[in-house]
């Protein structure tokens, strides 16, 4: 119960008071308003790869549009995805997000200390949020919309800054580059259960 | 060399779950090639297995349908795995293929 002293105008107020800094409240509910649980989660904390994504290891994607294209890991996305590159000239696999279930990585690395890519993050893929207006436009022009994608001119600076520097190191060992553009596949007689990736 | 695409191991759907008298047709039985042990099959654990058949009429733009499901254990001692589909795989695809994916991948 701290008090306060605060002066007062007026000639015959007495020129001081003393109240009390925190008021009772005017007002109290009927029922107890029950306080919440306090929540024992922590934040959420980052969910760690296993050990074979390294950065600059060769994936091997399995499903999706670049399934069996050999790819570069370059690094893990904070949203669990990992970031990946063909190279473009190589392969055709832009930068891009992939989900780590759904590759294999290989034993083959390539060193990427060379290459900057910590302008990257979950936000710079999100998607761009379409306007929902115009119903009745929207859907007689959707013939329209069925044109060619148009890649912003960032994605295409941004592609061509990561895969120069990562096309220098790839050139410095023997092969990886046709390495690279080839594709994986299983064939007769494979195991994959005893192959050592 | 022909170039292949197949990204996944094949495999034969042998029969459902049973006993010598009753039948469980929510199991699956499926035998993978070049599996003949629980130990090699352990790698197989958790993967997706999709039993794949054309039908006439076209759906969504397409005459394949594809029935999807997951391994989920061992079954005996050599190699044989159990797979649970979203829907029970019929008796008539008993001996049919199936492909066994390679992701969830744990490499």
């Amino acid at each position: 119960m701290s008090a306060v002293t605060k002066e007062i105008g007026g000639a015959s107020n007495g020129g001081k008071r003393v109240i009390p800094a925190n008021k009772a409240s005017k007002w109290y509910p009927a029922e107890d308003i029950p306080a919440l649980k306090k929540a024992r989660k922590t934040a959420v904390r980052h969910a760690v790869l296993r050990e074979s994504l390294k950065p600059g290891a060769v994936l091997i994607i399995l499903a999706g549009r670049f399934r069996g294209k050999r790819v570069v890991l370059l690094k893990a996305l904070e949203d669990g995805t990992l970031l990946v590159t063909g190279p473009f000239k190589v392969n055709g696999v832009p930068l891009r997000r992939v989900n780590a279930a759904y590759v294999i990585a290989t034993s083959t690395v390539v060193d990427i200390a060379s290459v900057d890519v910590s302008s990257f993050s979950a936000a710079y893929f999100a998607h761009e949020k379409k306007s929902k207006k115009e119903g009745e436009a929207e859907f007689f022009g959707d013939e329209e919309k069925k044109q060619k994608k148009v890649i912003s001119e960032a994605r295409i600076a941004d592609q061509k800054a990561v895969d120069t520097a990562l096309l220098a190191e790839i050139k410095k060992v023997p092969a990886l580059k046709a390495y690279l553009a080839s594709s994986f596949s299983l064939k007769k007689g494979d195991k994959p259960h005893l192959m050592k990736f | 060399m022909p170039e292949t695409h197949r990204l996944y191991v094949k495999g034969k759907h042998l029969a459902h779950q049973r006993g010598k008298r009753n039948s469980h047709p929510g199991v699956s039985l499926i035998q993978i090639e070049g599996v003949s042990s629980p130990m090699e099959a352990q790698f197989y654990f958790g993967k997706r297995v999709a039993y794949v058949y054309r039908a006439k009429k076209e759906i969504k733009g397409s005459k394949i349908r594809v029935i999807w499901g997951k391994i989920t254990r061992s079954h005996g001692t050599s190699g044989v795995v159990r797979a649970k589909f979203r829907s029970n795989l019929p008796p008539k695809t008993f001996g049919a293929s199936v492909r066994i994916m390679l992701y969830p991948s744990n490499i």
